[in-house]
């Protein structure tokens, strides 16, 4: 059984943290990493830094412009993710990158790094479904799972064909727009979530704007298998703060009745 | 999406999944228009005249050897070839429903078109520009303002402005519409961008074999992301006696990593949407470029001029900042025609290769009085 799946199977909301590797330097990644399972996080996912992060807003933006300044590299993260894997074995690691970061190294290279690595599933942030197949069938090749986004707007016969390709969960966009930490979500996605299912997809997680306990409960309660909170975390690396003690409270809130938001 | 929008191996539309729908409407829209008489009318109505079409051809007197064409794309309204495709893209924007634009732009020149389309078609407009560009091409930012854009100044070059833009509309696509300027980006803007840039080789053309009973011996235009080459290019395609040839900014050398000579020095990558050439380091970083014409000065290049070079149908080579202000002052003063630093990179070519009995024809892209103040800092 895959990471993902032994996750999922034990039928509790998931909590995926993001982070950016090397942010704000290689020392103080790995520490930051090692927080995260500390605090509770469910699964960990790790953006390797690019210089040109379209779908990522300032702050997640800033965190890959910290580590680039630090000198952290594709290799680093790699090495990165090897060392969390040997201290950790059960958490599962997605990665999350841009396309040009993959094809600089060569897919079939850049899908090997990540298995040897240790890391369960790779999403290519500006790789739609529309050019996905090439990056799937490498990721196939090396066991590595092809995470493919969904979003509220995405049109049903697309969301069956996301459905069939991706692996390991979709990952579900909670709004138009950039990664954030909003102050509401928005959560308009029945039919999406009804699409996937039918369609037998990997499990739903919700990610973009999710920055509060409240915003899990809704994201649940909304049929999401569980959410990845990514811009409220890097916020609290970037002003120097602990992050368990906002990790644990936001993995408590999957535990909590979940309460629709209206 | 109805088409793949590649050419060759390059193009394509990498954006994030929340995009594409926006991509498709437009898809949709563009297709549907160049099948709509009654859409190609009105555009071509607008180009007569508002902007001033046909622009003309003008053989130059005294600069040699040879025999020197120019087209006369500074002549258009707004001082660029950029009006020709931003009041196509304009008219889009209409049928579709939407009520704002938004742009990034480079020297201004995209900037100053998309403002002069906001304010006739009542469409309140942004322009992301880079605050380098900002701070070299004042006069075009208050020109922006003037005409009664919101000019948003963002850390970095035109590479940094089009993130941005990219950003917006992942945000507004739903009543906001991209109005990118230049055939870069993801499908389907390389396209359709081409196809109301084609105008100008589709005039070229004509008014070449008017005046000289025959083709240029090669068609010649600066390439940044490519609009006016691929504009000029297009109806020279199939001929292939005319050379095309694309000249980058090799800015303070190419040998240096100052310059903007993605053809000649970047490698396949993805950038804003398109697998095209990219200027990179060893990891995929993008790295920044130089020009000191701020239209010229980007790392990557619309996706068709990736396809061209690889095909061999068109060769890309460069002018240096140094070439392209000798060629700005040479034209000014045999000719009497202040062209933009951009256009002085082809001509630069062009003197470069020409002999006695070569018929040669210039991309003029844009006119000069934006480049005034960096030119007497310069000269």
């Amino acid at each position: 059984m895959s990471r993902y799946a032994a996750l999922f199977a034990r039928g509790e909301g998931v909590f995926g943290a993001f982070v950016m590797l090397g942010d704000p330097e290689l020392a103080g990644s790995a520490a930051i990493l090692d927080d995260l399972v500390a605090g509770g996080a469910d699964m960990i996912e790790v953006g390797i830094p690019f210089s040109d992060p379209i779908a990522d807003g300032p702050v997640i933006q800033a965190a890959a412009a910290r580590a680039l300044a630090a000198g952290v590299r594709p290799a680093d993260c790699f090495a990165l993710i090897r060392g969390f894997r040997d201290r950790h074995p059960e958490v599962p690691v997605g990665i999350l990158t841009y396309a040009n970061l993959v094809l600089a190294r060569g897919r079939d290279r850049f899908y090997r790094a990540a298995r040897e690595a240790g890391a369960d599933s790779v999403l290519v942030a500006d790789v739609p479904l529309h050019e996905a197949a090439p990056f799937v069938a490498a990721a196939r090749a090396w066991g590595v799972a092809p995470v493919l986004i969904a979003a509220a707007n995405t049109p049903v016969e697309r969301l069956r064909r996301i459905a069939r390709l991706g692996e390991g969960y979709v990952y579900c966009v909670a709004r138009p727009g950039v990664t954030g930490a909003d102050e509401e979500v928005r959560l308009d996605h029945g039919e999406m979530l009804a699409v996937l299912r039918a369609a037998g997809a990997p499990p739903p997680i919700f990610g973009f704007g999710i920055s509060r306990p409240d915003h899990v409960r809704a994201a649940l309660a909304a049929g999401a298998a569980g959410v990845i909170c990514g811009s409220a975390i890097v916020e609290r690396i970037a002003r120097g703060e602990d992050v368990r003690d906002f990790v644990a409270a936001m993995k408590a809130a999957t535990f909590a009745e979940p309460v629709p938001i209206d | 999406m109805l088409m793949s929008g590649r050419f060759g191996a390059h193009g394509g539309a990498f954006v994030p999944e929340v995009l594409m729908p926006a991509l498709d409407q437009l898809e949709a829209a563009f297709l549907a228009a160049q099948e709509d008489a009654g859409f190609q009318a009105e555009l071509a109505a607008l180009l007569a005249d508002y902007a001033g079409r046909p622009t003309p051809l003008t053989l130059c007197r005294n600069l040699g050897p040879g025999r020197i064409y120019l087209k006369r794309e500074d002549l258009l309204h707004g001082g660029a070839h950029k009006t020709n495709q931003v009041l196509g893209q304009a008219l889009l924007a209409g049928r579709m429903g939407k009520r704002r634009l938004i742009a990034e732009t480079g020297a201004g020149q995209h900037g100053v078109a998309t403002a002069m389309a906001g304010a006739l078609f009542g469409l309140p407009t942004r322009i992301y520009m880079g605050d380098r560009d900002v701070e070299r091409q004042q006069l075009n930012v208050f020109r922006m303002r003037l005409i009664g854009a919101e000019v948003v100044p963002v850390a970095g070059g035109l590479k940094e402005a089009i993130n941005e833009a990219l950003r917006d509309w992942t945000a507004s696509f739903e009543d906001t519409h991209y109005l990118l300027g230049t055939v870069a980006g993801p499908h389907p803007y390389p396209l359709m961008v081409r196809e109301y840039q084609r105008v100008i080789g589709r005039e070229a053309r004509a008014q070449m074999l008017a005046a000289e009973g025959r083709l240029p011996d090669a068609a010649i235009a600066c390439v940044g992301g490519g609009s006016n080459a691929i504009g000029l290019f297009a109806d020279f395609i199939a001929d292939e006696q005319v050379k095309l040839i694309g000249v980058e900014a090799a800015g303070k050398g190419l040998d240096g990593g100052e310059h903007g000579a993605t053809l000649q020095r970047g490698r396949p990558g993805v950038l804003h949407g398109a697998e095209t050439y990219v200027l990179q380091d060893a990891d995929g970083q993008v790295s920044e470029s130089w020009s000191v014409s701020a239209g010229l000065d980007y790392p990557a290049v619309g996706p068709e001029h990736a396809f061209l070079k690889d095909s061999g149908r068109a060769a890309y080579v460069g002018a240096t900042d140094a070439e392209a202000l000798v060629a700005f002052a040479l034209l000014a003063r045999a000719e009497g025609i202040v062209c933009a630093f951009e256009s002085a990179h082809a001509l630069a070519h062009a003197l470069k290769i020409a002999t006695e009995g070569a018929v040669l024809l210039v991309g003029l892209s844009g006119r000069g009085d934006k480049d005034m103040a960096q030119a007497q800092a310069l000269l």
